[in-house]
């Protein structure tokens, strides 16, 4: 438990409609969901959520905070807007996904081994290093993230699309060893903290 | 009689011509229907065609005319006479229509139509023309009872009509439940906050209007008489009666507040601070905007949950098996009273299905943007803890037990029909009375209910009732008709519903009493046979005095004199017939349509020996919805077997069992009865009639087994006006089943 989740129980004791309202993005949609459950349906991994969307946005209205912040669902979401779409309300709901995953890991209850939260922590870390992705390193990264040999056996598997992809210049060997990003990243790395400092300024977290 | 004058006309147009040979048509219609005067015309309902009718009518006085040409319910703008008897031989849509163009079918057709044209001439032998009767003073004021949203808006809108209204209220103001709102939920754009209830505005309409008359804490003690001439006692609480004279009347006599006391599981009303809708409209009323406090403490609110559907929706004992309609929109709105006041009051509404009908789905989203938190859930208890109410309930869509501590608990209860004495219960109970002296049949006498028109009817004092109490019309088709004619219901009499509905369904039932008040003025008959100027006549000499036509008239419209006689209120006959069906010594009939105008009709077919593999089957359909539904097999060119022969009539309750009988003896090999559908969700023009065909035609079988016929020989049908192709099916279908049991025994005797 961070110092960011204990500030945030502080301050939202009672409502976690209001926390999420205040801090997640779009979160103001989340009062007018109907409970139809089309979004749900409409979900192509809909079977494999643990809480779909309508049972989070019912969850969060029951105050159900450790069960919402600390699931995977929203972590399931592929983007595909399909639930947007349909939505009778015209509820953002994959904002929200984002949102709540977003807001989950900033206070540290998303689960750790999750999949998509690692791949998105490597490829914050990559772009905001350079100002640019560096394609070579995120591949690397991504094909290690569950160690060497896990890692070995799947660039075995790829082999073949790795070299289709260095003859045709789409994949720079170089770039290991030197990357050149954007002019100068240090503006960027300090533009990123400032903001950050911003927005946990304006919604209260010590961290 | 004497003066009796029978011209026939034959249309050749629409391909009659090519079809059939005319000239053996106009031979029938000379020789065996004693015609005076017999034409044929291309083009009959051409100006030329028309016009030549008129002119032997003007000219050579004819009284009686056939035409021989499409479908009754064709050309009728055409075929307009009012000042003579005439009927429709249906040789299209009956006829070319529905048999192939084929040489050997040829002569089949030729029959069908020789014996449609043989059918309309024995019918205008005993057809009259019927005398209108306007000799009668009509009566054009309108009555209105109850002084509510849907009595003061019928009131304006037929005062404003140019109508005298008398307005009866029996408490001492008017606005009924409107007026102890302090909000009602929005009519407006956008639809998002409750809105004043306008009653205090309609109340100021109703005083500012000479048209309408108001009786305050007055109540009808008397009903009597018919459309054009009904004649009420309207009694005042403080003694006086008034005896007025009124040609229609609306019944908007509301609702009564579904008694919570049931529901002691909601602790209600154990404890103070669970309160039904009405109650919490008090609280807003008296906080006036303010913060509503709670009734135990005058604490303020801090959080409120209301429980929907409370004692409605469920078979339990004592609750109400419907959906009031109104209430999720009014505990939305009460929501609010909260939320507008102050957004950090918790306002929690726990509903299964949310239901907001009209505009309301925007007040719900409004409510959801004020902050109101809806839960899916049913509440299983509510109780007192500490200083504050729990409310266990089950989350539906999390699937959990749970429950909140809140100040104060909300029922969101139903509406309760104010409709007065139930006939058919009534019934039942002084038929258990007679029956058995049994030791529970003094509990079944529960609290006598007032009557709210007090009808001298033979058939009861108030409007009979559908279901749950509410009084009787249907829905879709004929809204605020009753089973009185003259009598129209409207608002939450009829059936639950808000104050944006009753408002439209007072304006329709306003309409209605003015319609109804003009046709009596010209003696003509109510919907459905608008515009009808035959009533029922009965041979007295013949009268076994056996009261069924008085028992089974669906609108009550027959009493009985001091002799027990049936006496006929015609303005208050819908002509249905229905009378006419039941009298077991055939001695009712209508001047156009009676026992001989078909039974003659069904004997004129030529019957084929039973050698002649030429059966005949008799087909008596419904006007209303099994003939239309033939015709537009026709127009569809469906074909159907050349045996048959279609009779329409009013009613299938109009069916008087000697035409089956009649109709088996005279060699017919069966016999199909298509009327409407009946039951609970009717669709039978005249409410009962299809439902005591059925019952009628049940008791049959055992004449049919006396005389040693098969059963399947008479068959009763439902027909729904879109069974187009289902009336064909039938009809085939039953064609072969005849074929398979073989003729009837009795042809030729």
């Amino acid at each position: 438990m961070n110092d960011n989740n204990t500030a945030m129980i502080d301050k939202y004791r009672n409502s976690f409609l209001r926390e999420v309202e205040d801090n997640v993005e779009q979160g103001e949609w989340v009062k007018m969901c109907m409970q139809c459950g089309v979004c749900s349906g409409s979900c192509p991994f809909g079977p494999h959520w643990e809480h779909p969307p309508q049972e989070l946005f019912m969850m969060i209205r029951a105050g159900k905070r450790d069960a919402v912040l600390g699931t995977e669902s929203m972590w399931m979401c592929t983007s595909c807007y399909n639930c947007v779409v349909r939505c009778p309300r015209e509820i953002p709901i994959t904002h929200i996904m984002h949102g709540l995953a977003n807001y989950a890991h900033r206070l540290g209850l998303a689960p750790k081994v999750n999949p998509t939260r690692r791949f998105a922590k490597i490829f914050w870390d990559n772009i905001s290093k350079n100002g640019r992705v560096n394609e070579t390193s995120l591949s690397i990264k991504l094909y290690f993230m569950d160690g060497y040999s896990a890692g070995v056996k799947r660039a075995v598997e790829m082999a073949n699309t790795g070299l289709g992809m260095f003859r045709t210049k789409r994949l720079n060997p170089l770039a290991l060893i030197s990357y050149k990003g954007i002019e100068n990243p240090k503006q960027l790395q300090s533009m990123l903290k400032k903001a950050r400092e911003i927005e946990g300024r304006r919604k209260g977290y010590p961290g | 009689m004497t003066d009796r004058k029978i011209a026939t006309y034959i249309c050749g147009g629409c391909g009659l011509g090519d079809r059939l040979d005319l000239n053996q048509l106009e031979e029938i219609a000379r020789i065996e229907n004693k015609s005076d005067i017999v034409r044929t015309h291309d083009f009959l309902c051409n100006s030329e065609g028309v016009s030549q009718i008129r002119k032997d009518i003007d000219d050579e006085q004819v009284t009686h005319v056939v035409i021989a040409a499409c479908s009754r319910r064709a050309k009728t703008g055409a075929f307009a006479f009012d000042d003579i008897a005439f009927t429709r031989a249906n040789l299209r849509e009956g006829v070319i229509w529905v048999r192939p163009d084929s040489e050997d079918m040829r002569e089949t057709t030729q029959d069908m139509a020789d014996d449609y044209l043989r059918m309309a001439g024995a019918e205008i032998q005993y057809m009259q023309q019927p005398e209108v009767d306007r000799s009668e003073d009509s009566n054009k004021k309108i009555l209105v009872v109850g002084g509510g949203m849907s009595g003061m808006t019928a009131a304006v809108e037929a005062a404003r009509a140019g109508y005298r209204i008398l307005l009866v209220e029996k408490r001492g103001r008017l606005g009924g439940t409107a007026a102890s709102l302090w909000k009602r939920t929005p009519t407006r754009e956008p639809f998002s906050d409750p809105e004043d209830t306008g009653a205090g505005e309609l109340i100021a309409l109703v005083e500012r209007e000479p048209n309408i008359e108001t009786f305050l804490n007055s109540a009808i003690s008397r009903t009597s008489g018919a459309p054009g001439r009904f004649s009420v006692d309207i009694s005042r609480e403080s003694g006086g009666t008034r005896t007025e004279n009124v040609g229609a009347i609306v019944q908007a006599s509301g609702f009564t507040r579904f008694d919570a006391g049931i529901l002691s599981e909601y602790s209600y009303p154990a404890s103070a601070d669970v309160v039904d809708q009405h109650e919490l409209e008090e609280l807003a009323r008296s906080a006036g905007g303010g913060r509503i406090k709670r009734p135990s403490d005058g604490k303020e609110v801090a959080s409120v949950v209301f429980i929907q559907c409370a004692g409605q929706r469920s078979e339990k004992e004592g609750h109400l098996p419907y959906c009031s309609g109104f209430c999720c929109n009014a505990s939305i709105k009460q929501a609010m009273y909260f939320k507008d006041c102050d957004p950090g009051i918790d306002t929690n509404i726990i509903y299964t299905d949310l239901r907001t009908p009209g505009n309301g789905e925007d007040f719900y989203r409004s409510a959801q943007r004020k902050g109101v938190t809806f839960t899916k859930g049913s509440v299983d208890a509510v109780s007192p803890e500490s200083d504050q109410l729990n409310v266990s309930f089950t989350d539906l869509i999390l699937d959990e037990q749970t429950a909140v501590n809140v100040d104060l608990v909300v029922l969101a209860t139903g509406q309760v029909p104010n409709s007065g004495v139930s006939i058919e219960l009534e019934d039942a109970a002084e038929e258990s009375d007679r029956n058995a002296k049994t030791p529970d049949a003094d509990q079944t006498a529960e609290v006598p209910v007032d009557s709210i028109l007090n009808l001298t009817y033979r058939q009861g004092p108030d409007l009979p009732h559908l279901r749950n109490g509410f009084s009787d019309s249907h829905f879709i088709c004929f809204p605020y008709e009753t089973r009185r004619t003259g009598i129209y219901a409207c608002g939450p009499v009829r059936r639950p519903m808000d104050i944006a509905q009753a408002i439209d369904d007072a304006t329709g039932a306003a309409l209605k009493a003015i319609q109804a008040v003009e046709n009596a003025a010209l003696g003509r008959g109510a919907h459905p046979r608008s515009g009808d100027l035959s009533f029922p006549r009965y041979r007295k000499e013949g009268c076994t005095q056996c009261k069924r036509c008085t028992v089974e008239c669906p609108f009550g419209a027959i009493d009985e004199d001091e002799q027990r006689y049936p006496l006929f209120n015609e303005a208050r006959c819908r002509r249905c017939g229905t009378c006419m069906g039941a009298c077991p010594v055939r001695v009712i009939s209508f001047d156009n349509y009676s026992i001989d105008t078909v039974g003659q009709q069904l004997k004129a077919v030529d019957m084929p020996d039973e050698f002649d593999e030429k059966p005949r089957i008799l087909i008596l359909a419904c006007e209303n919805d099994a003939y239309p539904a033939l015709d537009m097999a026709a127009h569809q060119r469906r074909e159907y077997n050349q045996f048959v022969r279609v009779v329409p009539i009013r009613c299938l309750g109009s069916v008087n069992a000697v035409w089956v009988t009649d109709a088996l003896n005279a060699g017919y090999d069966g016999v199909m009865l298509m009327g409407c559908k009946k039951g609970d969700d009717y669709q039978c023009h005249f409410v009962k009639g299809s439902d005591m065909a059925h019952d009628r035609m049940g008791k049959i079988n055992d004449s049919l087994q006396q005389l040693q016929l098969e059963t399947e020989r008479v068959e009763t049908y439902e027909i729904e006006i879109t069974d187009v192709d289902r009336v064909v099916e039938l009809i085939n279908d039953y064609s072969r089943k005849i074929n398979e049991i073989g003729m009837n025994p009795f042809k030729g005797f």
